[in-house]
């Protein structure tokens, strides 16, 4: 009984799946890894089979078989035996019935979450991953504990991206205008590649987030942590952070470049011509009205198109903010 | 030896005709190529634009593989470019070359001669086709001028109808290409049923027509859906009527099912031509009889019928239902079998042949290997669970460039070579021939396994910046693509050095029984002297090597009917 688990086990180290990952697979992240990996292997011994008999049988006829002096004519044969034609369709029909039924069978475990998972929101946007955690933060990566079961609602803001996490061998479209659910449990703490595998344009390839898996007990605090980083940073850091997160980085750039809205770069109390020949100056209150008032006073150039974060952003977050722009001279 | 002789009389009118008249000087000037209605003018004519759509789509692809030396930007090209790069390296592939490939220009020079007629069924039909393409092929490269399209070729909503690249212009291109598709798909059908010869029922029909039966089927009934999704694509960017687009109101998903309705079964329109070359070629080089012909024949049907119902394993990890998903792996793994049906009679066929290791074998056995792994890797994308990992990534890449390149180019390099004789009265170097046959594999192995270990570490692909640890991986999958180009140059030269300088070819170079070798090399302008005998197409054993003629003749007496 142990020889042949022993020698199961050598099958996937030969096949190059290892839980720490091997010649063809990634290290094993997630519970749902190995059981994928398992079916990999086995696919892999048969299609190696497969593929070396019919290597084999054609170098073997080509060797036997040349054309040569004394070979010049084909032997006599049947053209066609129904027998042997019937067993080799009846047999690979067998076979991949087989592959098909385990396959279906892993993907319906991998794809159906436990009762109690820990939820975490989703949103993809060209080109970035942004992370919502039940109490409201917002993160540019996705923090999980170890060995729970986690859930992730995702959407798209825009076009379809593709969550990826090869080390989970997890992967979902992310749609815009609907609602996808994927979850995983990862097994050891670490960091762990995302990347985004749905084509999505000019930062398609730059959309990498890392999934950090904490040990017991350091997710609670690190969320904590992180939830308060408004009382613990300094207001203008606060305010970058909240730049890269509230969704301020599609329209406005901070280098002067420029985009859907106005870039931030000089912009504070600099004299800012409004549609209708007013010209205002961009202090505090004039970027406070901004924020929430979008529309009231829109430059010259630019369309009324910003949502209000009435709501959206709190004071002391408003505030955090104009400090932040304040350091873009 | 008492078979036919070169320029005698007969059912086997042949010897090389170059210095008679033949289909190429039957008539001379550029408005006699432009306005022709003979078939294998306008094959030799589509042959011309599709190889040079091939060296376009290579170059994109040379380029594209430069970029990937290094993980990082690169001073060749940027994002944009990149991403405009791989779009129009996979459209002009797809839609210029391997679709309309091997059926418009080896089918068309070959279709009416295996069934001894003088032309198809709608000889202005074809020409209209060939401008088709033509006009489609202008309108989809323009774009390159006006915006070149970086949606990749396969236009997923709603970034296709968002982007600000001119994908009307190539889609409409596109579009007008499909038309030219659904012509010569209807062109065939009707060849075949109507031209047929007396005594050549279904099932003595040559295997490559049945390839070509199969895949015009496919292209009469699934093109005209790939036009409407288009047109509606168009209707959308242009009109802003939501269909796809969920902003407004649409269903992103839906375009991908519109898409994949046409561009799975498209797949089978590349490979089942290829397969009636290989069914050809197996059977011609090895000397012997195909093994098993109906299972094969039934087989090009089964994948026909099979190609339509398994367009959703493209759509694993789109968001469509678990039931759907379940429905579509099983029929996926349900079409896998044909092939390898078809895989094991050509081995079958070779079993105590006199294999005879020619170029156009050396096609074959490529093939067989490359197939073999393209067919075989399907299985890991077939199951549900790992396709969920490999979706996407390199793995998928790698995969079906083995499927379309290693088993369509290569029976398309197979067949170029085989009927090039035929085509143009020369033949080429055999051991150039040989060399360029052996870089190719080289080349392709090299530049396409190592994606394969590259994509199920989870390298996804359309990235123009990569991990730093797959950049071994893609170092030496570009140094296979040099290798790739060098053959490619190799087989041009000597093709085209051919065509000056070639020994005059015989009428049967290779000893193939079908009848399009009992006319002359080139042939005639109205194909044959007078009408040939249809016999087995397989009885490869009835024409012998002749010293003196420089090519295969009959056994049988002339006159005497061809038995089977």
């Amino acid at each position: 009984m142990n020889l042949g688990r022993d020698f199961v086990d050598r099958l996937f180290t030969w096949a190059g799946v290892q839980a720490a990952g091997g010649f063809w697979m990634p290290e094993q992240g997630s519970t749902g890894a190995a059981a994928v990996d398992h079916l990999f292997s086995f696919i892999l011994w048969v299609s190696a089979f497969f593929f070396l008999l019919i290597v084999t049988l054609m170098i073997v006829f080509v060797v036997r078989y040349r054309r040569r002096p004394g070979r010049m004519e084909a032997e006599r044969g049947p053209a066609h035996n129904t027998p042997l034609e019937i067993t080799w369709t009846v047999i690979p029909i067998a076979i991949v019935i087989g592959i098909f039924i385990w396959g279906f069978k892993v993907y319906l475990d991998v794809n159906t979450p436990p009762a109690n998972s820990y939820e975490v929101l989703v949103t993809g946007q060209k080109w970035k991953w942004l992370f919502t955690y039940p109490n409201g933060h917002v993160d540019e990566n996705l923090h999980v504990p170890v060995d729970t079961p986690i859930r992730l609602v995702m959407t798209s803001e825009d076009v379809i991206h593709g969550f990826y996490v090869p080390a989970f061998r997890l992967k979902r479209d992310v749609v815009p205008g609907r609602y996808v659910k994927v979850w995983f449990r990862a097994v050891n703490p670490g960091e762990y590649q995302i990347y985004c595998t749905q084509y999505c344009g000019t930062g398609h390839s730059d959309m990498w987030a890392k999934v950090i898996v904490h040990e017991p007990g350091g997710f609670e605090r690190w969320l904590d942590e992180a939830g308060n980083f408004m009382k613990t940073m300094p207001p203008a850091q606060a305010g970058e952070l909240l730049y890269r997160t509230r969704g301020c980085a599609q329209c406005h750039s901070v280098n002067g470049s420029g985009g859907t809205g106005p870039t931030w770069k000089g912009l504070f109390a600099s004299h800012v011509p409004i549609e209708g020949g007013r010209v205002m100056v961009a202090d505090e209150d004039y970027l406070r009205t901004c924020i929430l008032d979008p529309t009231k006073n829109v430059p010259v150039g630019f369309q009324p198109v910003m949502p209000t974060f009435k709501g959206r952003l709190k004071d002391d977050e408003i505030t955090a903010i104009i400090e932040y722009i304040k350091t873009l001279k | 030896m008492t078979g036919i002789e070169s320029g005698a009389a007969g059912f086997g009118q042949g010897g090389n005709a170059l210095g008679r008249d033949n289909y190429l000087n039957h008539e001379r000037g550029i408005k006699s190529w432009l306005l022709t209605r003979d078939h294998k003018r306008i094959g030799v004519m589509y042959l011309v634009v599709i190889l040079s759509s091939f060296f376009l789509g290579g170059i994109f692809a040379e380029l594209i593989r430069t970029k990937l030396l290094t993980p990082g930007n690169s001073a060749l090209m940027k994002a944009d470019t990149y991403n405009q790069m791989f779009t129009l390296h996979g459209a002009i592939m797809i839609f210029l070359f391997v679709i309309p490939g091997i059926p418009a220009s080896l089918g068309n020079f070959v279709l009416p001669l295996m069934l001894g007629a003088k032309d198809v069924a709608f000889p202005r039909l074809n020409l209209a086709s060939f401008y088709l393409w033509v006009g489609g092929a202008l309108l989809a490269l323009g774009s390159m001028v006006t915006g070149a399209v970086d949606t990749g070729w396969t236009f997923y909503t709603p970034y296709s109808t968002t982007t600000n690249t001119n994908v009307i212009m190539m889609v409409a291109g596109i579009f007008v290409l499909g038309f030219s598709s659904i012509f010569t798909g209807l062109n065939f059908v009707v060849t075949i049923h109507k031209l047929r010869p007396a005594g050549m029922t279904w099932f003595r029909m040559p295997l490559f027509l049945w390839g070509i039966y199969g895949t015009a089927i496919i292209q009469i009934m699934a093109t005209p859906v790939l036009g409407i999704t288009l047109l509606l694509l168009i209707a959308e960017r242009a009109l802003g009527i939501g269909i796809f687009d969920p902003a407004l109101g649409g269903d992103p998903v839906l375009f991908q099912h519109f898409f994949w309705f046409y561009s799975h079964p498209a797949v089978y329109i590349m490979i089942l031509p290829a397969m009636g070359v290989i069914s050809e070629l197996v059977s011609v080089f090895s000397r012997k009889h195909i093994f098993g012909y109906s299972f094969i024949a039934m087989s090009s049907i089964a994948i026909a019928v099979l190609s339509f119902l398994v367009w959703g394993h493209h759509m694993f990890v789109a968001g469509q239902s678990t039931l759907s998903s379940m429905i579509f792996s099983f029929l996926t793994f349900m079409v896998a079998i044909p092939s390898a049906v078809k895989v094991f009679n050509w081995l079958a066929t070779m079993y105590k042949g006199s294999i005879w290791l020619a170029t156009p074998m050396l096609y074959v056995l490529s093939f067989l290997f490359l197939f073999g792994i393209g067919g075989l890797t399907g299985l890991f994308l077939g199951a549900l669970a790992v396709d969920v990992h490999l979706h996407d990534t390199y793995f998928v890449v790698a995969h079906f460039h083995y499927v379309m390149f290693g088993g369509t180019v290569i029976a398309f390099l197979g067949g170029l070579h085989y009927w090039w004789p035929k085509m143009f009265g020369r033949m080429y170097s055999e051991f150039w021939g040989r060399i360029g046959a052996l870089l190719v594999f080289v080349g392709f192995n090299t530049t396409f396994f190592t994606q394969f270990v590259m994509g199920s570490h989870g390298a996804p692909r359309r990235s123009y910046h990569y991990q730093p640890q797959f950049e071994a991986y893609h170092r030496l999958s570009t140094i296979g693509a040099y290798i790739l180009g060098v053959g490619f140059v190799v087989i041009a030269v000597y093709l085209i050095h051919s065509l000056l300088r070639g020994r005059p070819a015989p009428a049967n170079p290779w000893g193939g029984a079908t009848l399009e070798w009992q006319t002359s090399s080139p042939p005639p302008h109205d194909n044959f002297e007078s009408t040939p005998a249809v016999g087995d197409p397989y009885d490869v054993e009835a024409w012998t090597w002749d010293g003196a003629v420089g090519g295969f003749v009959r056994r049988a007496p002339a006159g005497q009917p061809a038995g089977s």
